[in-house]
Formats: structure tokens, C-alpha cells, sequence
């Protein structure tokens, strides 16, 4: 595989940074009540990534090995800062509803772990798609979970549209289904852990089936015995 | 000396899985009953459900396990875990709330931690709690006993207001809840709950019509069946005592002495022990023998950790009852409790 493909395949499926390595997990379970919410955080941490990567990448080789754990967090934390004033200046609402979740994406490990096991070791233009799978990764994960836990909440999907993509998104706003009573449980904490390892569960099921195509189709090729004895040749 | 042997057969006969869940399904009859009697035929309703659901949710899970269906549905502990919900929900919620919980507890409770003897939480309980915390409206919308409503609710009544959520000539169940003067009735615990942080006094509140001679009208009956079930079960030796009387007596203790200590301003002994889901609690869902602790100090340690986690969110905490995340909470120390108490080998 070239390395872009196996980049881009390590971080969208194989070594998910939240389905796989469990990392950001905080903001993950927090935030992702809604689809909206969850894409606006993803989106924001992609871009911090994609920022963190490419800066670490480029001065990799002028940091001392001792203090580049500092180095790291003050990039990522200047990079937090330019996406927290952003999204206060151009989604508001948004910005208010994620509230504590953005500044707090400094301390996501799956940045800083980007930082420190690719962005540090490799050049930029790598980096750069590392940081893009590995952010689309995280949100698809966010937003997968975000709209299971809308629906299952409140029924309904891209609700606040607007907040993340201007007054003309509106009209975005699904209503699936009405209920009296919403399953409290599923926009509540507990509920994002249990859907999030549900997915877990489903992606490693995804995973042994895959494995058991590929070995079936290993077994399926036909093996021949080898004969080292010279009776059994003639 | 005289050494004493007994003859053969040696092995003892145990009783089997199917045997066990069935005589717990009959020991909770008479509790069963007496509810009926007082908050009318939704409780049975519900029960059903509850059952129904359980049941199905167990075998779509199994076959999606691939495993066999029939020889484990044989087991009756979905039916029990239906059963124990059933009897937990309020008598007139809709139906949709107690399926959504039967169905929870067995898939993601019992069947996701892998089935029967697998599961580290009483599934009953799980489905309870997300009930609890999804709907909290349905499920605290206790209906007052039957002697007590202005307008009576007859079968077609209850069964309109579990499918539709409305009594025939169109009230709705929290129209249903006012008595003659108008009040609003909720359950003894409530009521207490209620009360005492509107700054009324324990002895003010036993005034309320809800109570008579210090016990909740209903509740200190069917609390007392369930008793009974329960002595049966020890009588026949399904369930340990220990757990039982260290939940009861602990809880006696800590509320006794909290009572004596602020008589105005907190439930009496008694009303702690007969109302709610003590008695149920203490000898059906305590003694789940799944979740619960299995040796002999751990199950006295278990039954007096449930109990003070019991009385401090009844008396300290948001909820009036406190049953279900005590036992949920006692559940995940379990694993601890059992590895500190192990017996001792013989000759160590």
C-alpha cells in the first residue's frame, strides 16, 4: 500500500482515533447530543489538527527533543484560540452551545498524539493528509453518534442547522418522528456512552467479518503438498 | 465413638434454573394480588407487557447470537426480569414506556454482557433506571389507590389510558391523580419528600390522606405481601437469608436512629420499611443470585451497602425512592466485595 492510502486507511477505519484509540473521548461524549453539535466540534478539532500537524511537521527538526511536549501544546493552544475566536465571531450560537468543549480541544489527546507519533517523525505534506484522515476520522465518528443520539432522542435530525451553516439552513431540520416524552437517556451522558460502544461493537463485528472473508479466501486457494521423498515422485 | 454414616444416595438434588426463576414468579403472586386489589388491573397489564416484551427481545437476541432459542427462553429469567418490571412501573403508565424498558434490560442489560450468569447489573433494575431517568414524568405518575380517586377507573378505563393515554370519556391519567378536594396525590414516599422540604413538619404530614396511623393506605399492605413471598422463598430455601436481613436491619437501624434524632423532620422507622419497594425489594431484586454478592460476608456486606445508599437518597436525595440506583450502585461493588471476602481455605 502506498503510504497515502495506508494513511488514510489508518485513520478513517483502522486506527480511528475514537473508535480504535479512544482518544478525546471527553469532548466526544459531551457534545455530540445533536448532529450539529457534533459536526461543529469535529470540524473544529479537524482544523486544530490540521494546523497542529503541519506546524509541528515543519519545525520538527529545530525542536529539542526535551521540551517539545511544551512546544506542541503552545502550537496547538495558539491554533485553539484562532478556532475559538473564529467560531465566536461567525457561529455565535454555536459557539455559546459547545461552550467549555472548545477551548478544551488543547487538551484532546488525539492532537497532541498526532503531534508527537506522526507530525514529529514525518514531513509536511504527509502530515498534512495524516491530519486530515485522522480529523475526518474523529468526525464522522462525532457526527455518526451525534444523529443516532438525536434520533433516538428528541426524533429529529440536523436540528440547529442554522447555528452551523447560516439562517439558510433551516429548512435542514428533519422531524422523523413526534414524541410526548423524549428518551431523556439517550441525549443524557449514559446514553453516549452506551451508543458509543455499540459502535465499538459493531465496527470490531465489521472487522472479524472482514478477517474471515479474507482467510476463507486463503483457504479456499488450493494447497499443494510438498514432496520432499524421492518414493513419492516417481 | 460412634461415627454415624448416613446412607446412600449422597447427591443432593438441586433445584435447576427454570425451577428456581419459577418459584421467585410465584412467591411475588400475593404481592401481585394485593397490588391489583388497590391500584387496579393495569398492574397486570402491565406485567404482561412487560413479559411479552422481555420474552421477545430475549429471543430476537439469541438468534441473533446463534444460539438455540427455545431450550434458554426454557430458563424463565426473561420472564422473571418482565415480571419484576412489570411490577416496578407505574399501573397506568402507556405502553410504550414498559416495553422500551423490558426490551433494555434484556439487550443491552443481559444480552450484550452475555446472557444469562453473564450480566453485572440486575437487568430488571437497568431497565428501571433508564425508565426513571428517560421518562420521568410517566414513571413517577403513581396513580393513588382506588379507595382514594374521585373518579373511578374502570377496566376499559385503564386500558384505554395504557394504549391511548386517555380514560374513556377523556381524562388524562394526571386528572385522574386529584382527589375530592382537588389535591394532587402522590405516593407516600413522595408525599413525605414533597412535604418536608415545604418546611412541614413529619407529624403534619401524616395528617395527608395518602397515610393512615403512620403508614402509607395501600403501600404498608402490599409491602407486607410481598413479606410473605418472601418468607416463602426462604422457607424454601431459593434465596440466602443474608441479604434480606442485612438490607432490613440496616435500614431500620440508620432510619431509627435518624428519626429519633429529628422526629419532625423525617419518615418514621416503620414508614421506611413498608412503603416503596422495600419488602420487594429486600427479598426479589436483592436476591438476584446474578449480580448479587455470593458469599457469606460479602452477601451481609452487599445487603447493608444497598440499604445505606437506600436511606441516604430517600432522605438526602433528589428522588423519593432510591431502590433501583442503590442496587445498581451495590452491583458494581460487588466484584470487590466478593474478592475480599472469600472464605478462608481449611488448614490455611
Amino acid at each position: 500500500m502506498s503510504p497515502i492510502k495506508e494513511i488514510s486507511w489508518q485513520g478513517i477505519w483502522k486506527n480511528n482515533p475514537a473508535l480504535v484509540q479512544m482518544l478525546g473521548l471527553c469532548p466526544l461524549l459531551a457534545v455530540t447530543n445533536t448532529l450539529i453539535n457534533g459536526l461543529g466540534l469535529g470540524l473544529a478539532t479537524l482544523f486544530v489538527l490540521l494546523g497542529s500537524n503541519i506546524s509541528v511537521s515543519i519545525v520538527r527538526n529545530w525542536i529539542p527533543n526535551e521540551i517539545r511536549i511544551p512546544v506542541f501544546v503552545m502550537i496547538i493552544a495558539s491554533l485553539v484560540t484562532c478556532v475559538q475566536l473564529i467560531m465566536n465571531a461567525y457561529t455565535y450560537q454555536l459557539y455559546q452551545t459547545l461552550g467549555i468543549f472548545i477551548p478544551l480541544i488543547v487538551t484532546n489527546c488525539a492532537i497532541i498524539g498526532r503531534a508527537e507519533a506522526f507530525a514529529s517523525k514525518n514531513n509536511p505534506l504527509l502530515s498534512a493528509w495524516d491530519a486530515l484522515m485522522m480529523g475526518t476520522g474523529f468526525l464522522m465518528v462525532l457526527a455518526v453518534l451525534g444523529a443516532i443520539r438525536e434520533i433516538l432522542g428528541n426524533g429529529t435530525l440536523f436540528s440547529g442547522a442554522d447555528l452551523l451553516f447560516g439562517e439558510g439552513a433551516t429548512h435542514l431540520t428533519m422531524n422523523l418522528f413526534n414524541v410526548e416524552e423524549s428518551f431523556l437517556v439517550a441525549i443524557l451522558p449514559p446514553g453516549a456512552f452506551i451508543v458509543m460502544g455499540l459502535l465499538i461493537a459493531l465496527k470490531n463485528h465489521y472487522d472479524k467479518r472482514i478477517e474471515n472473508l479474507v482467510v476463507g479466501q486463503q483457504k479456499s486457494q488450493k494447497i499443494e503438498r510438498a514432496r520432499v521423498t524421492l518414493e513419492s515422485q516417481s | 465413638m460412634n461415627f454415624k454414616i448416613a446412607s446412600s444416595p449422597h447427591t443432593h438434588v438441586r433445584r435447576k434454573t427454570p425451577a428456581v426463576m419459577l418459584f421467585v414468579a410465584i412467591a411475588c403472586l400475593p404481592g401481585i394480588a394485593v397490588q391489583t386489589w388497590y391500584f387496579g388491573i393495569g398492574t397486570l397489564v402491565q406485567i404482561c407487557l412487560a413479559i411479552l416484551a422481555a420474552v421477545a427481545a430475549e429471543a430476537a437476541c439469541l438468534k441473533m447470537r446463534q444460539r438455540s432459542v427455545l431450550p434458554r427462553l426454557k430458563d424463565n429469567s426473561a420472564l422473571l426480569t418482565g415480571l419484576l418490571l412489570g411490577i416496578s412501573v407505574p399501573p397506568l403508565a402507556q405502553w410504550w414506556v414498559v416495553v422500551i424498558g423490558a426490551i433494555f434490560a434484556i439487550v443491552i442489560a443481559k444480552q450484550i454482557y452475555g446472557g444469562l450468569g453473564q450480566n453485572l447489573f440486575n437487568p430488571a433494575m437497568v431497565g428501571y433506571v433508564v425508565l426513571l431517568v428517560s421518562f420521568p414524568l410517566s414513571m413517577t405518575l403513581w396513580v393513588p389507590p382506588l379507595s382514594l380517586v374521585e373518579y373511578p377507573v374502570t377496566v376499559q378505563d385503564t386500558l384505554m389510558l395504557i394504549f391511548t393515554g386517555y380514560s374513556e370519556t377523556g381524562f388524562s391519567l394526571a386528572q385522574l391523580r386529584v382527589d375530592l378536594d382537588g389535591y394532587t396525590m402522590a405516593t407516600p414516599l413522595d408525599t413525605v419528600k414533597t412535604a418536608l422540604t415545604n418546611q412541614q413538619t413529619y407529624q403534619e404530614i401524616l395528617n395527608q390522606k395518602v397515610f393512615s396511623e403512620g403508614t402509607g393506605i395501600a403501600w404498608f399492605e402490599v409491602n407486607l405481601a410481598y413479606l410473605l413471598g418472601g418468607l416463602f422463598l426462604l422457607q424454601q430455601k431459593i434465596i440466602n437469608w443474608r441479604i434480606p436481613v442485612a438490607f432490613l436491619l440496616t435500614l431500620t437501624l440508620f432510619s431509627f436512629i435518624l428519626h429519633s434524632a429529628s422526629p419532625d423532620g423525617s419518615a418514621s422507622t416503620i414508614l421506611h420499611l413498608f412503603s416503596g419497594a422495600t419488602m420487594f425489594a429486600a427479598f426479589f431484586i436483592l436476591t438476584d443470585p446474578v449480580s448479587a454478592s455470593t458469599t457469606a460476608k460479602g452477601r451481609l456486606i452487599y445487603g447493608a451497602l444497598v440499604a445505606v445508599l437506600v436511606f441516604l437518597i430517600r432522605n438526602f436525595g433528589g428522588y423519593p425512592e432510591g431502590i433501583a440506583f442503590a442496587v445498581l450502585l451495590a452491583n458494581m461493588a460487588v466484584p470487590l466485595i466478593d474478592y475480599y471476602s472469600q472464605p478462608k481455605t481449611y488448614g490455611k
